[in-house]
């Protein structure tokens, strides 16, 4: 993982709430065995028409958002499936920052172990920030994990709160499990403990 | 201290709990399919690393297998793949594989219960959001993401942030046609899919203790759909008897220590939750989805909303664009409204229960000219009880399809799809946009609705049947 670090970019805005996993990525997408190339089809379904040509009404599309790596999204982004191709796609599409008011739990996981920081925001900050973009499409924030911070060019900056252990670990781009295989002593102590104690589980 | 259920099976699970970091809890059974796993697989190959416990697996393949024509080749070059991988992981780690030819595949959270695979207290993962399903039996289970299935593999531990509780009371009694399943939507429809974002929800009352083993895995199942971690129920003598006796379970000796175990697992009288929410079953008629999200749902007595009918902001413009999408005009009657395919299974109603209720529905009746009807068990074990049971017989002379089991239409990556534009009853859990194919329309029903609406061609009340 790249470890995350402050930056300058282009915020794109995806004013709906409840996008799902499904519309990240769409199923038939799924079959792959590899974890690279999902960008190319991130939001097939409504990026692209019939015909395969780009959906002008599709917000990512707008000439303003190309390159962006700031998400603001609706209420409730990312509900549905646990499909970790939907962070893939993502990522890989070229967002690294996700901003909204709030996540489905497996989802927002997810995004951390694939280097994306999910921002949650109040409804009256995500407002502020989807009228910034709206007026002035192609804005560019600043995100600084570092120090929790966002700035905007129109004042509607703030400061976010993030666990210290994803904070971290984004910061440092560390693989979660070498970290966890630090205690491999523990997970031995417990399941020699778990043993005793169920070992109808072990049979 | 007084505790819930889920902070018993969460203290008990605890193996790290350092200053710094998040707690890391022990897994104890993970549940695998093809889709989620094959990236997993590859992680841990790329870095030299072993499955710690190859035993606390069980994998099946699922979601892109044909429910037709098993014997020829799969047609999709890139599903064939994904099977094969899948086949090829699972020896090369000594994984128990149900694979497609076995006459114990199915839907992952069908086939696991079936076995005995889990026991209440245990924690369970799964690349899958529906592993809540497992909830039914009082363990913690809830869907993790594809890193998170490589961590568990490498590790037999996750870190997990608490959760906290939610308790979902559901008293009285349902009428005769209402099932789990509407239950499981009127609680969506009225906490909404971002509801229990942050808790695990135990559900309790008269109208759970009363649901079989299989409802309350379907009540489970669509927890996720509310956007909790995990839903769970209290075990008590129909999880023991639906457990004894089954592959998986303990037998002699460890059964007696089990059992004791379970019983201690209950939440304590007077614990306290973070939050509580109360239904009466005997208000909830059969629920018909309206809309492009679990929550956009509606009693069949009732009618598709009119977007100005919701006071927030957010919640009208979903209206308006899932009306648009749904093709559908606000006040119209949900009776009113025509199918053409009607899809009874998936892991939230594909048991055999599921099969029979449907049955009776469509006993004697054809399907209604125009109208496609499927019905796919969830596993090779249903099929079979089924077709002991003569349902089989009474799906096909109504004019249904009888296929064999896979996730099918519920998600659509086997072949099994709605065109642009058609519209369908459904037994699934999602009616997310294209969740079914491209421009297809869902509507979220129970089973007994699904088959009454096949033969209608149209949603029905089926309480005035």
């Amino acid at each position: 993982m790249e470890p995350y670090k402050k930056h300058e970019s282009i915020a794109a805005l995806m004013n709906r709430s409840n996008v799902d996993t499904d519309q990240i990525i769409p199923k038939q997408f799924l079959k792959k065995v590899e974890r690279s190339g999902f960008g190319a089809h991130l939001f097939h379904d409504w990026r692209f028409n019939d015909d395969g040509s780009d959906n002008p009404d599709f917000e990512l599309n707008k000439p303003a958002f190309k390159g962006a790596r700031i998400l603001v999204a609706g209420d409730n982004f990312g509900c549905g499936s646990s499909r970790e191709h939907a962070p893939w796609a993502i990522a890989d599409y070229g967002f690294n920052t996700i901003i909204s008011t709030s996540y489905a739990d497996i989802f927002y996981n997810n995004c951390f172990k694939n280097g994306i920081l999910a921002i949650k925001v109040d409804k009256n900050q995500l407002d502020k920030l989807m009228a910034e973009i709206s007026a002035n499409e192609g804005v560019r924030f600043v995100v600084d994990l570092e120090n929790q911070q966002v700035t905007t060019p129109a004042g509607n900056g703030f400061s976010f709160e993030i666990d210290p252990f994803r904070k971290g670990n984004l910061l440092s781009g560390l693989d979660d499990i070498g970290l966890t295989l630090k205690h491999v002593d523990k997970i031995g102590e417990y399941e020699a403990r778990h043993k005793q104690t169920f070992p109808w589980l072990w049979v | 201290m007084k505790k819930t259920m889920y902070e018993k099976i969460w203290d008990s699970h605890l193996v790290v709990d350092a200053a710094g970091q998040a707690p890391l809890i022990y897994v104890d059974r993970h549940l695998m399919h093809e889709v989620t796993s094959p990236q997993a697989f590859e992680g841990l190959r790329l870095a030299g690393r072993k499955v710690r416990n190859p035993h606390s697996i069980l994998a099946t393949m699922d979601h892109c297998v044909p429910t037709k024509n098993r014997d020829l080749p799969i047609a999709d070059p890139i599903a064939k793949k994904q099977i094969e991988v899948m086949a090829e992981n699972c020896r090369e780690n000594d994984l128990n594989l149900y694979d497609m030819k076995n006459s114990n595949n199915g839907v992952i959270h069908v086939v696991v219960p079936e076995h005995g695979f889990v026991h209440p207290g245990m924690v369970v993962v799964c690349g899958d959001s529906h592993t809540a399903t497992h909830g039914a039996f009082g363990a913690l289970a809830f869907g993790i993401g594809t890193s998170e299935v490589e961590h568990v593999m490498a590790t037999q531990t996750l870190p997990q942030k608490k959760s906290k509780t939610m308790l979902v009371q559901v008293d009285g009694t349902l009428s005769k046609y209402s099932s789990a399943k509407d239950i499981a939507l009127a609680i969506i429809g009225k906490i909404g899919t971002a509801g229990g974002t942050g808790y695990v929800i135990e559900y309790a009352g008269e109208a759970i203790r009363a649901l079989s083993m299989e409802g309350r895995m379907t009540l489970c199942n669509m927890a996720i759909e509310a956007g909790a971690r995990a839903g769970l129920v209290a075990p008590d003598k129909k999880t023991y008897d639906y457990l004894k006796g089954r592959e998986f379970a303990p037998s002699g000796k460890n059964w007696d220590l089990a059992l004791a175990y379970w019983k201690s697992l209950p939440s304590d009288e007077g614990a306290v939750f973070d939050a509580v929410i109360a239904l009466n079953a005997a208000d909830i008629a059969p629920q018909v989805s309206w809309g492009t999200s679990p929550e956009q749902v509606v009693g069949v007595d009732g009618a598709v909303p009119a977007p100005e009918s919701f006071e927030n902001e957010s919640k009208r413009k979903a209206c308006e664009s899932a009306l648009a999408y749904m093709g559908l005009t606000a006040n119209t009657r949900i009776t009113d409204i025509p199918i053409d395919l009607v899809f009874i299974g998936s892991c939230t109603n594909g048991r055999i229960e599921d099969f029979r209720i449907a049955a009776e529905v469509t006993k004697g009746t054809k399907v209604a000219r125009g109208v496609k009807a499927i019905a796919v068990p969830g596993s090779y074990h249903v099929k079979h009880q089924a077709e002991d049971e003569g349902l089989d017989k009474i799906f096909i002379e109504a004019g249904w399809e009888w296929r064999d089991p896979g996730c099918s239409m519920c998600l659509a990556m086997n072949g099994d799809e709605l065109t642009k534009g058609q519209r369908s009853a459904s037994t699934s859990n999602r009616n997310f946009e294209g969740r079914q194919g491209k421009g297809g329309r869902t509507h979220l029903v129970s089973p007994a609705m699904a088959a009454a609406a096949a033969a209608a061609g149209h949603f029905v009340d089926i309480r005035t049947l």
